[in-house]
């Protein structure tokens, strides 16, 4: 029975100081491969000085029907942003 | 679900689009939404890689060392550029597999300027510049597309893509300073190719099924027609800067309305292209599946290597 690559997902650090980033998805056989052909068909220009790659089913994510519970709370949270808080006009910087 | 829950979702989600939301993979999505999605992304995907084909043909014979690593890194970004948008079409949810069964079925389509020949090395620089140009007028309309993997996959291309336009123009402007058996190539060329990259704009607004729900849908944002006329007034000054000749003599400047009026485009040849009766229709799937079934041990050998990996020793 034929057997297709499972799909990969790749993230890439453009720069030292800056976090990896989710850039896309591709097939591949295994770990190393997906990272050989992460950089081909990712970092073609110097888009990136390091790949991450992970298989697609290793993540779990949210579901957006639920986007209400789970995000929704913390919209009436105001009093967690410091333009809650009065202050005297005297203060200047705080 | 409900028909009038499905009718109360499908209203929230042109709200969406209407307030230029992005749609993303898990988001509830009308199922023609998908469906218009899969085969417009799946299009566009099986035109890059089958556009690697009438340019791969002229590695070996580019003439010098310099033309041969950019036509060599073109045709690289254009597998590239179908692997961004073959894992953008996953997202939607029909495998890689189900994709490539239906360009080599001929259930997909790709774009019929593929089903011309490339027979002379002028075609490296007439496809640069009028088919990478006219690419690049269809994707920087998308880039703004609705549909978020797809938008991401556009930003990413036309960056990539303005390279391959200036490589192609670039071929003509050096064959039109060359002998007069150059020039005389290089108008051939866009002879041939003119009236086939008019083409790649798609059936004209009128005859455009598609067209109005898709620009509701911004995967359209702007219409065939639009387009067209764009690449026109862009291309001809480019034409003349370097002394060839627009093969149409219906073209002329009309300064009222700013733009280009142009002759008649032959939309027989275009369905018959599009139905598979172009030049190398046939050809192209061929060197395609051959080239699939070929590579077939290749990937079943890399699997059963990753498998055996994996048992613990």
């Amino acid at each position: 029975m034929k057997k297709n690559w499972p799909l990969w997902e790749v993230f890439v650090r453009s720069k030292n100081g800056l976090e990896h980033r989710h850039f896309g998805s591709l097939h591949a056989a295994d770990a190393e491969m997906a990272l050989e052909n992460a950089r081909d068909v990712y970092t073609r220009r110097n888009e990136g000085i390091s790949i991450w790659v992970v298989e697609s089913k290793h993540i779990t994510a949210t579901n957006p029907d639920n986007n209400g519970e789970l995000f929704e709370p913390a919209k009436d949270k105001v009093y967690r942003h410091p333009t809650f808080y009065d202050l005297p006009d005297e203060i200047k910087h705080m | 679900m409900s028909e009038e829950q499905i009718k109360e979702l499908e209203i929230q989600f042109e709200a969406r689009i209407a307030r230029d939301e992005k749609i993303e993979p898990k988001d509830w999505m009308p199922e023609k939404y998908r469906q218009t999605h899969i085969r417009q992304m799946s299009q566009h995907a099986h035109s890059e890689i089958i556009g690697m084909l009438p340019e791969g043909n002229w590695i070996t014979r580019a003439p010098t060392l310099r033309r041969k690593v950019a036509l060599l890194a073109k045709v690289q970004d254009e597998a590239g550029h179908g692997l961004y948008l073959y894992s953008a079409t996953e997202t939607l949810g029909i495998t890689r597999d189900e994709l490539l069964e239906q360009l080599h079925t001929g259930k997909a389509k790709y774009s019929s300027i593929f089903n011309y020949p490339a027979i002379s090395w002028a075609d490296m620089g007439t496809i640069g510049w009028l088919v990478d140009g006219a690419a690049i007028i269809n994707q920087v309309a998308l880039c703004g597309a609705s549909y978020g993997p797809y938008a991401r996959a556009m930003v990413r291309i036309c960056k990539e893509e303005s390279f391959h336009q200036r490589q192609g123009y670039e071929i003509l402007v050096t064959l039109m300073k060359g002998t007069q058996e150059q020039k005389d190539m290089a108008q051939d060329a866009l002879n041939r190719f003119w009236w086939p990259s008019l083409m790649m704009f798609g059936p004209t607004d009128a005859e455009s099924p598609h067209t109005a729900q898709s620009m509701k849908w911004k995967l359209k944002r702007k219409t065939n027609d639009d387009l067209r006329q764009q690449f026109i007034d862009q291309t001809v000054p480019q034409a003349e800067l370097i002394g060839l000749t627009i093969p149409d003599s219906d073209l002329k400047w009309n300064k009222e309305m700013g733009h280009y009026d142009f002759g008649e485009i032959d939309w027989d040849e275009f369905w018959q292209v599009v139905k598979g009766h172009g030049p190398c229709n046939k050809e192209r799937m061929k060197v395609r599946i051959a080239a699939h079934e070929n590579g077939q041990w290749v990937r079943d050998a890399a699997m059963a290597y990753a498998e055996k990996q994996q048992i613990p020793a």
